[in-house]
């Protein structure tokens, strides 16, 4: 080795590695109360108006109950509401994990055949246009009224984001990448697995997050067309009752339902793609 | 080992393929046209050029002439509309894998570290585990990657991320490397860095490399042939050979009077301004 190879191996970049801080526990909860703080702040300012508003009866009761009243009631049925928030919680989570199985499938058919592709993406497109909730009574007249029609809502109204975003994902692949595992003499499965999946897999869960708060709406639709459970009937019942505090108890409920589930697939998504979750962190700080 | 590959290239100093001397690379008679809609592109037009074993040949040209192409039938990654590609004596006929490839963009992998982005190459041709990591260490060493085995991509300069991607191409000790503008992206000062030790890699290795490059100060100082190929449809227009030792100080190189009649005579070739870096 010559002395000015030495020195140049001995030398990393001139502009060399990005620097990057590994967060202390401290400065991670820090991190996450300066994330946390401004929608906290408007979401307390929606509950004060929300008090305001009944506090000062510029609404009737029955129109719009206090927080009071709603949270009051949620505590006394209890029982009753997390039962069928329950019912409602399996359904969307078997819908969305049927259509996450069935999109990723039929998205990677699609991607590796054109012929599929062509044949299935217009009926895909077509099948999205129909609104589901007009299809739904269908299914009721098909299964009655246990839980299936509300699963097949869920997983119609889960399906299409999943396809798309993972179709996308798998085609997002840098073709750079594809030629150079043909030289490497990979076989399409190790290409598969080691590169065009893990590559896809930012989209895929991009795709995900869209579709499991759509399988929550697509459970509820489901319920509303007819059943016996589910926040769904109890919304339809309270609805029938004039009952505005259980109403608004149910409506609250399957918010958390969503926002949970939400927030669910983004942890699994940050610890499964630790190194797409840094890159962005990294992307939104050097931003303005 | 790096005795030995020093030795083979005291061989080939003068520059033209000896005589006798075992092909590494013969593309003979070949064309490539593409059908577009409206009309047939002739992108490589009657292209001949043999390289011998352990050569360094770069190829410079105007945008557009074909040379990436020309890459990619000695890779195998496109097929010829007429004439032959030969590697190594045989007849090229689909993507070839006893070769290392290097793209302009580091193409890495964005959640493998940099070790894992090298070890792709073993993984995919179910080399011995540790015979790979061994080999690994041994590429990020002599391209000054030794501390960023674990750093992801994004946390690298693009110099770094090239470098990467050279260790990627190099760990299966490939005979022929294929570089398609490796270093176009870079900044001047980490580039001449780059060609430094691509000087040093080729003294090292003794592998057969074909370096695509807009640089003609680059073509002139690492190779010791430079094709010049024109525009549209790419041809050969010349090739050049370079009269200059195989070790290659950078400043001192740059000074010869064989260096500047080599790049004087390139840039005459492609016409004024074409190739101004």
């Amino acid at each position: 080795m010559t002395d000015q190879g030495t020195r140049t191996a001995a030398r990393p970049d001139a502009a060399g590695v990005v620097e990057r801080d590994r967060p202390g526990a401290g400065e991670r909860l820090r991190d996450g109360l300066e994330r946390i703080w401004r929608p906290a702040a408007l979401l307390v300012a929606c509950f004060a108006a929300w008090w305001a508003v009944t506090a000062l009866d510029l609404v009737e009761d029955y129109l719009v109950p206090s927080p009071g009243a709603t949270l009051e009631l949620l505590g006394d049925k209890a029982g009753y509401i997390s039962h069928h928030g329950w019912v409602t919680t399996y359904e969307t989570l078997l819908g969305f994990l049927i259509a996450v199985v069935v999109g990723v499938a039929a998205a990677v058919v699609m991607v590796y055949s054109a012929t599929v592709e062509r044949t299935l993406y217009p009926i895909l497109l077509f099948a999205q246009v129909i609104p589901k909730i007009a299809i739904a009574p269908l299914f009721v007249v098909w299964l009655g009224f246990g839980i299936g029609p509300k699963i097949i809502v869920a997983v119609l109204i889960a399906f299409f984001p999943v396809v798309i975003s993972m179709v996308a994902g798998l085609k997002a692949v840098d073709p750079e990448m594809i030629e150079l595992s043909a030289t490497m003499g990979a076989g399409p499965l190790d290409t598969f697995a080691k590169i065009r999946l893990p590559a896809s897999l930012p989209h895929l869960f991009s795709g995900l997050k869209v579709a499991v708060t759509l399988a929550v709406t697509g459970a509820v639709v489901g319920e509303f067309v007819g059943s016996n459970e589910g926040l769904g009937y109890v919304i339809l019942q309270a609805n029938g009752n004039l009952d505005t505090p259980m109403l608004f108890a149910g409506l609250l409920v399957m918010s958390a339902i969503g926002v949970v589930l939400f927030a669910v697939v983004e942890i699994a998504e940050k610890l499964l793609l630790p190194w797409h979750a840094s890159r962005r962190g990294g992307a939104v700080t050097t931003a303005y | 080992m790096p005795g030995k590959a020093v030795k083979t290239v005291s061989e080939r100093e003068g520059g033209t393929v000896a005589a006798g001397r075992e092909s590494a690379v013969s593309i003979e008679d070949v064309a490539v046209r593409f059908r577009s809609r409206k009309r047939d592109v002739t992108a490589l037009h009657d292209v001949s050029v043999d390289i011998a074993m352990g050569e360094f040949v770069a190829i410079v040209g105007p945008s557009g002439c074909g040379k990436s192409t020309l890459l990619k039938l000695v890779a195998g990654l496109l097929k010829p509309s007429s004439g032959a590609v030969r590697l190594r004596g045989e007849r090229v006929a689909g993507p070839r894998h006893d070769i290392g490839y290097v793209f302009q963009r580091a193409a890495l992998l964005e959640w493998r570290s940099a070790r894992r982005n090298i070890l792709l190459q073993a993984e995919m041709r179910k080399m011995p585990a540790d015979k790979a990591r061994a080999r690994t260490a041994e590429l990020m060493a002599m391209t000054g990657l030794t501390g960023f085995e674990d750093a992801l991509p994004h946390e690298l300069s693009g110099g770094m991320q090239q470098r990467v991607a050279l260790c990627r191409a190099l760990l299966h000790e490939p005979p022929v490397l294929l570089m398609d503008e490796p270093f176009g992206a870079l900044d001047a000062l980490t580039r001449e860095q780059l060609n430094i030790e691509m000087n040093r890699i080729w003294r090292e290795t003794g592998t057969t490399i074909l370096l695509v490059t807009h640089s003609v100060a680059e073509a002139a100082y690492l190779a010791n042939r430079v094709v010049v190929m024109s525009e549209r449809p790419g041809t050969v227009a010349e090739v050049i050979d370079v009269d200059l030792p195989a070790e290659r100080d950078y400043a001192a190189t740059m000074a010869r009077p064989e260096f500047a009649r080599v790049t004087n005579r390139v840039r005459d070739l492609l016409g004024a301004g074409a190739a101004a870096d």
